[in-house]
């Protein structure tokens, strides 16, 4: 049960769905239903191991109550960093052997609030992580001076080494902190769900399936072969990608794991590939998504321009104890120890003054050429160095940025149109309403675990990297793409598309905390939100099983039909919508949302800025529309009188295979934020301490850019106890205000009916008009994208016809005039013709000779003779001696 | 009349063996007659033969073919014997086809 076991296991979980991905793609069709088992058990193998991997972790870095603590958000690791940012150890704390002496002092200093036995076990569990350091000089022995926290350091290294050029690593290497732990655990948890609820959801595919959605030119449905195996096959894939995207240790992997997650994605929207709607779904996603990986590719060019690395954390490649100058990984390189503050590196600043390193290396040369030496690559480098550090290229000038900081943010912003693409933020989110083409499973799994889940991992994952003006436009984005899509999700009728919008905006919300600073709160949040939006998805896909349409308004009064549908989407209703009884108890998104809404409210008190009055309000307000349009959605499905008689009557309760996994998950929806051990003494274990634990080194404190004022509070700030009353209480009555106002909105127009969507409509046609037609984004990249390359593409095509052909056509022409040219003087003429004139000098001479065949014996004797004699004219004439071999 | 007189040696053999064969090829020349055509394959034969033996007899010359001489004479012997049994066939068949043996009546296989 050692750490190092968790590079291994994780390993293994990753490759499991893959191993599964292959044996269905080989055994194809002959599996028929085993296809399931065989993707039920990589997954589930793969939520073993995961689980086994959180098991190890939280043996050696156990989470602690650190003593503070307000009612709800008593993250047990809030209090100590306010004082100072040496607590974080290093990515390579465990190889470089010094960390442990640090870790030590920490706990001297830090305050002591445990109780005896827990301190026990904690300081056991750091002896054990030390231990592979070697011995460490000031280990603490009593258990007074026990760590104040436990927190692992990131588990950095690689597997394999796929080759060297020049500074350039590019390995197969993991990157493992609490994030990636809970991440696996999210996803395969998850994902075990849905691939069980997809063998009942996906049964059909079974036998040969008629699509009634697609009619053949002959006016009856598609008839095809069932794709049962098919649909796992791509699901394992999907996890493969996925959990391999969590394991990264280089961007480099990330980005080919993110394009996998991509691929599949466009497999499974357009799984039932015969319908128009589902690849143009499939092409659109994938299309839109290429549209942020360019600004990645960029953004990954800057960063390996000014780093010369893909690594995340530093890994010691050549296994010598120490990290050296190339070993570092981008996170030591632009947050180096100790202090972890925000560094230009040298690469970035020698990138930007490209023009006086040039003249300062042509100086130099010029010197040592005078007295006849040559200087290497090392010494010019260090050389740069050096007079980089004298000349201050790397401090800030007064008020300027210091040199090469806009690489940082080329990167960054780079990087973020990545997640933009995947998470679907404006302004690239259109594809993802447009994915609910795809089977139900998927889109539960699309929309909770993987895809999108991708987008917000990589900024949490890449948070050190982010300069305050990259956090401003990550800010800026989730704001406009949660008020957006929650406002458009209020008119869809569609019962997935609502959840689709849902799912964008509560995307928004992370991306938005991230942004404001609130790094644990989001990634909470993307946690909690996997699970009840996976949830609600799969619950829908129940009531689609049931009814076979999305209509919204063919359901209704489906509550009494099917019970267990009915009241866990209740439950997840409850979660997205925050309800909670204030301070004391709440659905899991109360408090990955009270978090966000938390930050966001420091960062409004400390910025009298519009921007931060923006932040907060939108969120409010976000929060308040969620909860109106999700309990739209409940009521219009399963209260009041159906409004379809016929489908109402048709409609049953899904089978076992597909309920169970969804009381799973409502549990897990309820209470995934909980504290489970909160009577053990001095226990911290929560999701929020866990993920703190991850909290990357020097992202807390508060931030200031150069090009912006804006001032980003550390996020531990709202949870100190003094701020209780001047945070935590205002915000959250006014989260669970808005959130209950939003409930009883819903009600009073879809349960209660005293007030009539209809009149509403009509009295706010253009409004309506303008939700319903989802700010009309389609229309306008239709106008500034779609036709105006349709217009290029239609000029290029004329371009290729009227020119291009016409030089095709006359290089064609022309070497067919020149073959008919060769064929008739050379083949035909030379080739031939000798050909034919020996035939002819052969012919003439047998003619000739036939006329010596006269028939009459006698002549032949003469014949015999005459040659004969000739014979022996010619041997007499030249016999010699050599030639009868004698002397 | 001293060569008369002079001892036989190869030559004079080569000589009687030139003039049977020549003889025998005029004979295949000119006689129209099958068996005189015959005959002079015949004299052809032998006329080879006389050769063979000459050069295979031990007592008229000291590099001698030994008997390989007179068993390559022996075989052409043979070989004679049975070319005449088919000739004669051969012959036979001429007559029931042409009523004659005039081999110059039958120049059907003139090209």
């Amino acid at each position: 049960m050692d750490t190092s076991l968790l590079p291994i296991l994780l390993g293994l979980a990753v490759l499991l769905p893959l191993g599964s991905f292959w044996v269905i793609l080989l055994a194809g069709n002959r599996l028929g239903k085993q296809a399931a088992t065989v993707a039920v058990g990589a997954i589930v193998g793969a939520g073993v191991l995961s689980f086994w991997s959180l098991a190890i972790w939280l043996v050696h870095y156990y989470p602690t109550e650190s003593g503070h603590g307000t009612e709800h958000h008593d993250g047990g690791l809030e209090h100590g960093h306010s004082d100072s940012d040496g607590h974080s150890p290093e990515p390579h704390a465990l190889r470089s052997g010094h960390a442990p002496a640090r870790a030590a002092a920490d706990g001297v200093s830090g305050p002591d609030t445990l109780t005896a036995d827990l301190t026990q076990l904690v300081s056991l569990a750091t002896d054990d992580a030390h231990g592979v350091a070697g011995p460490s000089p000031a280990e603490p022995t009593d258990g007074e001076s026990a760590p104040q926290e436990a927190r692992g350091p990131p588990f950095a290294g690689d597997y394999y080494t796929l080759g060297l050029f020049g500074r350039m690593r590019l390995t197969i290497g993991y990157y493992i902190d609490t994030l990636t732990v809970l991440m696996f655990c999210m996803v395969t948890l998850i994902a075990s769900c849905i691939h069980f609820y997809a063998i009942g959801y996906m049964h059909e595919e079974l036998h040969d399936v008629t699509d009634h959605e697609v009619t053949l030119s002959s006016g009856r449905h598609l008839t095809r072969p069932g794709r049962f195996h098919r649909f796992f096959q791509y699901l394992s894939l999907f996890c493969f990608s996925m959990l391999g995207l969590v394991l990264a240790g280089n961007i480099a992997m990330v980005f080919v794991f993110w394009e996998l997650v991509g691929i599949c994605s466009y497999f499974l929207i357009g799984f039932y590939i015969e319908r128009k709607s589902a690849t143009n779904a499939a092409n659109k996603a994938f299309i839109v998504n290429r549209v942020g990986d360019f600004g990645m590719i960029i953004g990954l060019m800057a960063l390996w321009t000014g780093l010369g690395t893909f690594s995340f954390g530093s890994v010691d490649a050549n296994s010598n104890g120490t990290i050296e100058a190339d070993e570092q990984g981008m996170f030591e390189l632009v947050r180096p120890g100790p202090d972890h503050h925000y560094r230009v590196p040298l690469g970035m600043a020698l990138a930007e003054s490209r023009k006086e390193v040039a003249t300062l290396v042509q100086s130099w040369n010029a010197e040592a050429a005078r007295s006849g030496k040559r200087l290497d690559k090392e010494e010019l480098h260090q050389r740069l160095a050096r007079h980089a550090e004298q000349a201050g290229w790397l401090e800030p000038q007064g008020d300027k940025a210091p040199r090469g900081y806009w690489w940082l943010i080329i990167g960054g912003v780079g990087i973020f149109c990545g997640c933009v693409g995947k998470s679907a933020q404006f302004p690239l989110h259109v594809w993802l309403p447009d994915a609910m083409e795809g089977p139900t499973p998927v889109s539960a799994l699309v929309h909770s675990a993987t895809m999108v889940a991708a987008g917000v991992y990589l900024v949490g994952r890449f948070y050190p990297m982010f300069t305050p003006e990259v956090l401003w436009v990550i800010a800026v984005v989730g704001c406009i793409t949660l008020f957006m899509a929650a406002t458009i999700a209020i008119t869809a009728t569609d019962i997935k598309r609502v959840l689709a919008y849902s799912t964008i905006s509560q995307l928004g919300y992370m991306m938005l905390s991230l942004g404001v600073g609130g790094w644990a709160a989001g990634l909470m949040h993307l946690v909690t939100h996997a699970f009840f939006k996976s949830l609600l998805f799969m619950c829908s896909g129940s009531v689609i099983h049931a009814v076979h349409t999305n209509d919204m308004m063919e359901m209704g009064g489906l509550r009494k039909k099917m019970p267990y549908t009915a009241y866990t989407m209740l439950v997840g209703c409850l979660a997205i919508a925050g309800v909670s009884i204030p301070f004391v108890v709440g659905f899991s998104g109360y408090y990955s949302k009270d978090r966000i809404l938390e930050q966001a409210f420091v960062f409004m008190q400390q910025n009298h800025s519009v921007w931060g009055a923006l932040f907060f309000y939108a969120a409010l307000g976000g929060a308040a529309i969620t909860a109106f349009y999700m309990f739209r959605l409940w009521f219009l499905t399963f209260a009041g009188k159906p409004r379809n008689q016929h489908r109402y009557d048709h409609a049953h309760e899904s089978p076992k295979v597909m309920y169970v996994p969804l009381i799973i998950l409502a549990v897990f929806a309820t209470g995934v934020a909980w504290k489970p051990f909160s009577w053990l003494p001095g226990s911290g274990l929560h999701l929020a301490a866990l993920l703190e634990q991850a909290r990357p080194a020097g992202v807390h404190g508060d931030l200031t850019g150069y090009w912006t004022r804006l001032v980003w509070p550390d996020e531990h700030f709202a949870h100190a106890p003094e701020q209780f009353y001047s945070v935590v209480v205002p915000v959250t009555l006014l989260a669970t205000g808005t959130a209950l106002s939003g409930i009883s909105l819903a009600a009073v127009m879809y349960l209660w009916g005293w007030l009539s969507p209809g009149d509403v409509r009509r009295r706010f046609p253009r409004v309506y008009a303008f939700l319903w037609n989802k700010w009309y984004f389609d229309e306008l990249y239709g106008f500034l994208f779609v036709r105006p390359t349709l217009g290029v593409a239609r000029l290029v095509a004329l371009f290729d016809r009227r020119w291009i052909d016409w030089v095709v056509d006359g290089c064609a022409s022309l070497t067919r005039a020149f073959a008919n040219a060769w064929e008739k003087i050379v083949d035909r003429g030379v080739v031939d013709g000798l050909a034919n004139l020996f035939a002819g000098w052969v012919w003439s001479i047998g003619v000739w000779f036939h006329r010596l065949e006269t028939g009459r014996l006698r002549q032949y004797v003469l014949y015999l003779i005459v040659g004969f004699l000739a014979l022996f004219v010619l041997v007499s004439l030249f016999w010699s001696t050599t030639l009868a071999g004698g002397p | 009349m001293a060569g008369l007189l002079a001892t036989i040696t190869v030559s004079h053999y080569l000589a009687v063996g030139a003039f049977f064969f020549v003889t025998g090829v005029l004979c295949m020349a000119t006689k129209r007659n099958a068996l005189g055509v015959l005959m002079g394959i015949e004299l052809v034969l032998n006329g080879a033969n006389l050769n063979f033996i000459a050069f295979g007899s031990q007592y008229l010359r000291e590099e001698t073919l030994g008997l390989d001489g007179q068993l390559i004479a022996l075989f052409v012997i043979i070989l004679a014997a049975a070319e005449a049994a088919v000739a004669l066939a051969i012959a036979l068949s001429f007559y029931n086809a042409h009523s004659t043996i005039d081999v110059d009546q039958g120049d059907e296989l003139k090209g």
